[in-house]
């Protein structure tokens, strides 16, 4: 057996698995999608009726809103954290990376307690305020659990990306004048920006898609994946859902690789 | 080149001693002067606290409570290192990765607000002071490791640095490079005429470099000196060794002379210890028929090291002799040498040390 034709054969379980698990499937929903009374313009449908498309903005406008919010907390979090060495210093990193095993579900608990009709803040606004403040059950419920879901595992990246900068770099812009901030952004968000991507693209594609927080928090918060799973169950209309969840990974790679080549382009023109 | 020329600031460290907060004792207290224009080098093995030194100037390390720093008799001690306008040259070079090299040498300009067509000048002139024409667009990463020596230098003294700091910015390289570049960086450093602080473990640079040398030993200061001083009149058996090759014997002395296996040796001054170290430079030894020379001994070994070449010869001392004679000298192993030393030459240590 030549030494090609062995690398193929060990090529072959990884293209059985591909094919079984992730080509078929795929393609069964794109031809479901297609399936509907309009046939293939049911694919339009997300850009053109009115209220996929408002599903479709707000959806967006939330993954964004999250994945900026938690990468300036992460970042300044993750630089502190791996910069300074203090006291209870593991306990914080510990807690702050707690999260990271809980489901959809427990996030959505989470905020319940802490912004629901008998939370925390509810609590604290009636007693200072006179007015109950209850955010839990709408899209701001859901932001905030969705920066509670991204936090830990952006900070994770950030740290290690922090740990491996070259303190030296800081040091040279220091000599040549450069005041704190200057040092950050001519030198340390540089070289942070691989990191931003790669930790950015998880905050992003998670909070397109995350269900289970939505889920538990409300069944008529506007985005996508609760928009999927009212016509997938309550209204039967499989191949207006099949369309939406091709159209939804469509939308998510393509703002993703927008960033990429944007953040690529920004980092060699910062030269 | 033009209005930096002959600028600078003196500089004066006054009891810094640096220990870091895990107790790590790096430099004891140390005082040193450093006049306008001047270039000094620090000297010394692996972890003696150059870098520690060098750094409590630049402004990158506080010193021990009750050191100071002076720039032109102001104290510094407290001002940070943005604010010092010293220029650096990192061992690593620490050039900016996101900036081409242009952008690198520079950015200290930005910085200080200075508008674009100044600085484009300002650019062009030190990318033709350190020979990096043509190179001005690329990448870090397209540099060869003398291109981004030269980067560093040039981008250190375009802000015209009241003081040049440099560590070690020649040891990443290898010795043939090292050797051109040391020979333009000295021509570089006159032509500026700035205040300069040299950090090296390579004694071969310091002579070569410095207009005084600091030689620094476990967080002391050894000995100061010029490389004259340093090298001809070491003060102790450290810096003896350290710079230069040197035959360190150990001898009883009677009226003068070191009293020694291979016969008596004059030094020039007529002590009377019980023993001595003295150090001998190999090249001060000529090699001579036996009878016209007090001292003698057998050749162990010749070998040729291309502009001379060394002898080690047995019997004369306790220890092995070590000669450099010129190639015209005829020597093969196992012969019997007569060793002329001038008094002169040799010179007794503090015999503690
Ligand atoms: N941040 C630090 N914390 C604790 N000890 C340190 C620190 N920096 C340096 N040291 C110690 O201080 C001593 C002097 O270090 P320094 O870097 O000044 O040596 P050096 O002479 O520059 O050596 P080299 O030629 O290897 O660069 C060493 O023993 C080193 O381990
Ligand atoms: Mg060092």
């Amino acid at each position: 057996m030549s030494h090609r034709s062995f690398v193929w054969l060990c090529l072959l379980p990884l293209a059985v698995v591909t094919a079984a698990f992730f080509l078929l499937p795929m393609a069964r929903l794109v031809v479901t999608g297609a399936e509907g009374p309009q046939g293939v313009a049911g694919y339009l449908a997300i850009l053109t009726e009115p209220r996929y498309r408002a599903t479709l903005i707000n959806t967006v406008a939330l993954a964004a809103a999250t994945t900026i919010v938690t990468l300036i907390v992460a970042t300044i979090a993750g630089m502190f954290l791996q910069r300074h060495r203090f006291p209870g210093r593991a306990v914080l990193i510990a807690m702050l990376t707690f999260p990271l095993a809980f489901p959809g579900v427990v996030i959505g608990f989470l905020i319940i307690l802490l912004a629901g009709r008998q939370g925390l803040i509810g609590d604290v606004s009636n007693r200072m305020l006179g007015e109950k403040l209850v955010f839990a059950y709408s899209i701001y419920g859901l932001f905030l659990g969705y920066l509670y879901f991204s936090i830990p595992r952006v900070i994770l990246t950030i740290m290690a990306a922090v740990q491996k900068l070259d303190v030296g770099l800081e040091e040279a812009a220091r000599s040549l004048g450069a005041s704190p901030w200057a040092v950050q952004r001519d030198v340390v968000l540089p070289a942070l920006a691989p990191a931003f991507v790669a930790s950015g693209a998880i905050a992003f594609a998670t909070a397109m898609g995350a269900f289970g927080t939505a889920f538990t928090l409300a069944t008529n918060i506007d985005v996508l994946p609760m928009l999927i799973y009212t016509e997938f169950t309550l209204a039967a209309n499989f191949s207006t859902s099949a369309a939406l969840s091709v159209g939804l990974g469509i939308i998510t790679w393509f703002i993703l690789a927008l960033a990429r080549s944007f953040s690529g382009s920004a980092v060699a023109a910062a030269g | 080149m033009n209005a930096s020329a002959g600028h600078g600031a003196s500089m004066r460290i006054e009891a810094c001693g640096k220990t870091f907060i895990d107790g790590t004792r790096a430099l004891e207290p140390a005082t040193l002067d450093i006049a306008r224009g001047e270039t000094l080098v620090l000297l010394g093995p692996s972890g003696c606290g150059k870098t520690t030194m060098l750094r409590i100037i630049a402004g990158l390390e506080l010193p021990d409570p009750g050191g100071k720093v002076l720039f032109d008799g102001k104290d510094m001690t407290s001002v940070p290192i943005e604010r010092r306008n010293v220029g650096m040259v990192f061992q690593s070079y620490a050039l900016f990765p996101n900036m081409s090299v242009a952008d690198n040498i520079g950015y200290g300009l930005k910085i200080r607000g200075v508008p674009a067509k100044e600085r484009a000048a300002r650019v062009a002139e030190l990318v033709a002071l350190t020979n990096i024409a043509g190179l001005e667009n690329r990448r870090i990463d397209q540099l060869s490791g003398g291109q981004r020596q030269r980067v560093a230098l040039a981008r250190a003294v375009a802000i015209r640095p009241g003081i040049l700091l440099l560590d070690e910015p020649l040891t990443a390289l290898d010795a043939a490079l090292r050797d051109r570049l040391r020979g333009e960086l000295n021509r570089l450093l006159r032509a500026l005429g700035i205040t300069t602080i040299y950090v090296t473990h390579d004694q071969a640079e310091a002579m070569e470099l410095g207009d005084r040398v600091v030689v620094m030993q476990k967080g002391t200061i050894a000995q100061i000196g010029t490389p004259r001083q340093i090298y001809f009149t070491p003060q102790s058996r450290f810096v003896a060794e350290f710079i230069g090759a040197a035959n360190i014997i150990e001898s009883p002395i009677e009226n003068g002379y070191l009293v020694l296996p291979g016969g008596r040796q004059a030094i020039g001054n007529d002590a009377n210890f019980p023993t001595a170290v003295a150090m001998i430079r190999p090249e001060t030894i000529r090699v001579v028929e036996t009878g016209s020379a007090p001292l003698s001994g057998v050749i162990d070994s010749v070998s040729f090291i291309g502009d001379r070449q060394r002898l080690v010869v047995s019997g004369a001392s306790s220890k092995l002799i070590t000669v450099d004679a010129p190639n015209t000298v005829q020597a093969k192993a196992g012969e019997r040498v007569g060793l002329l030393i001038s008094p002169e030459a040799v010179r007794l240590l503090p015999s503690e040390s």
